[in-house]
């Protein structure tokens, strides 16, 4: 590139620039590359070294397990968990983080929008092991009382067919403890999506007479529908992945079950990973390295769809978070 | 907020002003007079006729998320009425977001202050049954194996980050590398842990535990968020700098060493201190790769090793008997964890805004 742009005579100068600076620059170009095909090792190793120790446990037959069962046994029921509480974690964080946007964003002063924004993202600097604690300890309490409500009144739903449980640590609660942990990173990229709407559009609508919702309606949400979606899914991967706050909020059994409030739940596979790794030995540790590579997996496809769709809308930074 | 703006002097003029164009509006400052009832009803309902928080907020909400727009319906017409609603169910939103927030500061401030005292910073849990102990040991390890992760992660991530923008370009292995690092910020904690966990099965034998598998572990976490950060400020430079520099005649090492990283250094530092700040607090990889103990112990390759994360999640899993102590230890260490994550948050955001070139924002 630098060589384009010198002129004639510099030719064969180029050959008697100090070779200690050729040298400098090949060990320097030597060295960020390097670094940039370790990148490529460790992603090679993480997925070499997972299926190394996964195949065993995958293989083992079911007495030499703790769980006692075929591995597809075993890890069913925690996939359903992890899915199953994904899922629901998103079906609370999605509108509540679409709605925070629009509000620091269309319905506060511009200032004032900022702040608030970082106060939402101070969320996301909690450990999670605070949530965890925070979820089992004050959470899960609040939600007993609701939850015999729900099974009073709404119990004839299966989602919602008792008994309820009496410590309130149920799949829900989890579900709203990883739904607070995602919340930062939905309403950020919404965010994001939000500021790129074009200004005229929106002006535009405003003129026509719209009110501030058809503006939004009209031309903000439409706009960013291809953004938000991208941003729900990053939101997936993560409650996909968090262990923490789901080992110690859930009390769960390993059954398959959509009941949201009974007090035997399924669990996930990074939270029983947590919970068992340390008793676990032999042909069962291998289980559960299995059992995290098959996480691995979910969880690469949901980021790689999330981001082929967040990138169709080109450059854009909040995807970055 | 344009609607509720007074007409214009000139509208005066305005011949079709005297059809009534102009549909009935409510008064400004209606929406604050509503959120007032609604916190009087709420108030009174709570404190007067002492029935339970949640029922008593519903009803206040009822007030101004219902009754408001149902008024404005009657007054404006439908469209201006569904305005008001969404945003009342906007702000509720944004409300009901702030409150986890506000219940976690609380909760956390509430029951570990009155945990921090000397001996709380001072004593590892040797030997402690019952009261007394602290976190000494799991500061300790905190510490020493997040400063090692970052020995490992930020030349790394940096070097990479250089290689993406000063020599990659759009070439084929900077667009793998990009791809790739994507993957990997999307790799859950536990999966790290488990990577690191099988690394060192294979040179120890199952069943191993130490402070430099939790480094590895943390390193996988943190590379992926330095290089992001990195690449994003070091594209930041302006290209003139550079080509003044070649111009010059300075080699291109020479030119990133003494023109470029110079030029980003206060974002490089802030992006770094937020990684730091993001690995700090990652309990599930050091649980299986390092585990708990209640000894100090600082060397990395010399079994387990306690954490401020693990050491909060032990605390409250298996208190022992009796279990209040041990409860209240795993509040204190959940303070002191946080206050290191907000410091570490804050010292970044103030680098940001005392060292970075005044021409950005």
């Amino acid at each position: 590139m630098t060589d384009t742009s010198t002129p004639s005579p510099p030719r064969d100068s180029a050959e008697t620039v100090p070779s200690k600076g050729r040298f400098g620059d090949r060990m320097f170009l030597g060295l960020s590359r390097g670094a940039a095909l370790t990148i490529l090792v460790i992603l090679a190793g993480v997925a070499v070294f997972l299926t190394a120790e996964g195949i065993p446990g995958i293989t083992a037959s079911p007495d030499e397990v703790k769980s006692g069962k075929t591995f597809l046994a075993f890890v069913l029921p925690l996939v359903f968990g992890t899915l199953w509480s994904a899922t629901l974690a998103l079906l609370i964080a999605v509108p509540l983080a679409v709605a925070v946007a629009l509000f620091v964003t269309y319905y506060v002063p511009r200032r004032l929008g900022h702040t608030l924004g970082y106060v939402i993202d101070l969320l996301a600097a909690v450990p999670s092991v605070v949530f965890g604690l925070w979820g089992m300890r004050v959470l899960a309490g609040q939600l007993v009382g609701p939850y015999a409500w729900l099974e009073a009144n709404l119990g004839f739903l299966p989602f919602f067919g008792g008994p309820a449980s009496a410590t309130g640590r149920t799949i829900l609660t989890a579900a709203i403890v990883l739904a607070v942990m995602i919340l930062p990173i939905v309403t950020a990229i919404a965010r994001e999506v939000f500021r790129q709407t074009p200004v005229l559009l929106e002006e535009a609508a405003l003129a026509l007479g719209a009110t501030r919702w058809e503006m939004i309606r009209t031309v903000v949400l439409p706009h960013g529908r291809s953004g938000m979606i991208g941003g729900a899914m990053l939101g997936l991967g993560r409650a996909l992945g968090e262990t923490m706050a789901v080992a110690m909020v859930l009390s769960a059994s390993g059954v398959i079950s959509f009941n949201l409030i009974s007090s035997s739940n399924p669990s996930t596979i990074p939270a029983n990973i947590a919970l068992q790794f340390n008793e676990a030995s032999g042909l069962t540790v291998n289980a559960l390295i299995a059992s995290g590579l098959v996480l691995f997996v979910i969880t690469f496809a949901v980021n790689l769809a999330a981001r082929a769709i967040v990138n169709r809308r080109k450059e854009f930074s909040g995807a970055r978070a | 907020m344009t609607t509720t703006a007074p007409p214009r002097p000139q509208r005066d003029d305005t011949p079709v002003r005297g059809r009534g164009w102009q549909q009935p509006q409510l008064p400004r400052g209606t929406s604050w007079y509503a959120l007032a009832l609604a916190v009087v009803v709420t108030s009174g309902l709570h404190a007067g006729l002492a029935i339970a928080l949640l029922p008593a907020l519903l009803a206040g909400w009822a007030v101004i998320g219902i009754g408001y727009p149902v008024v404005s319906y009657a007054i404006e017409g439908r469209r201006k009425a569904l305005d008001r609603l969404v945003t009342i169910v906007v702000a509720s939103a944004f409300a009901m977001a702030m409150v986890p927030l506000v219940s976690i500061l609380w909760t956390v401030v509430k029951n570990g202050l009155p945990v921090l005292s000397a001996e709380f910073f001072t004593y590892s849990m040797r030997n402690v049954v019952g009261e007394g102990g602290g976190i000494y040991h799991a500061i300790w390890g905190t510490v020493l194996i997040t400063a090692a992760a970052a020995a490992m992660a930020v030349p790394l991530g940096l070097l990479t980050a250089i290689f993406l923008v000063e020599y990659g370009g759009d070439g084929r292995l900077a667009k793998v590398v990009r791809f790739l690092v994507d993957v990997m910020t999307g790799i859950p904690s536990i999966v790290a842990g488990l990577f690191a966990y099988a690394l060192f099965v294979v040179a120890f034998g199952p069943g191993v535990r130490m402070g430099f598998a939790g480094a590895v572990a943390l390193t996988v976490l943190m590379t992926p968020v330095v290089v992001r950060s990195s690449e994003e400020m070091l594209q930041l430079v302006p290209h003139e700098l550079r080509e003044a520099a070649y111009a010059l005649g300075v080699p291109r090492w020479r030119t990133i060493v003494k023109v470029v990283l110079p030029t980003a250094l206060a974002g490089l530092v802030t992006g770094i201190t937020l990684a730091v700040a993001r690995v700090i607090g990652e309990t599930a990889p050091l649980l299986i790769t390092v585990g708990i103990t209640d000894s100090t112990n600082f060397n990395l390759s010399d079994g387990r090793m306690a954490t401020l994360p693990v050491f909060t999640y032990s605390s409250i899993m298996s208190p022992g008997v009796p279990p209040e102590p041990s409860i209240a230890r795993a509040w204190g260490a959940a303070l002191v964890l946080m206050l290191i994550v907000m410091v570490l948050n804050l010292v970044a955001r103030l680098v940001t805004h005392f060292f970075s070139p005044k021409d950005k924002r």
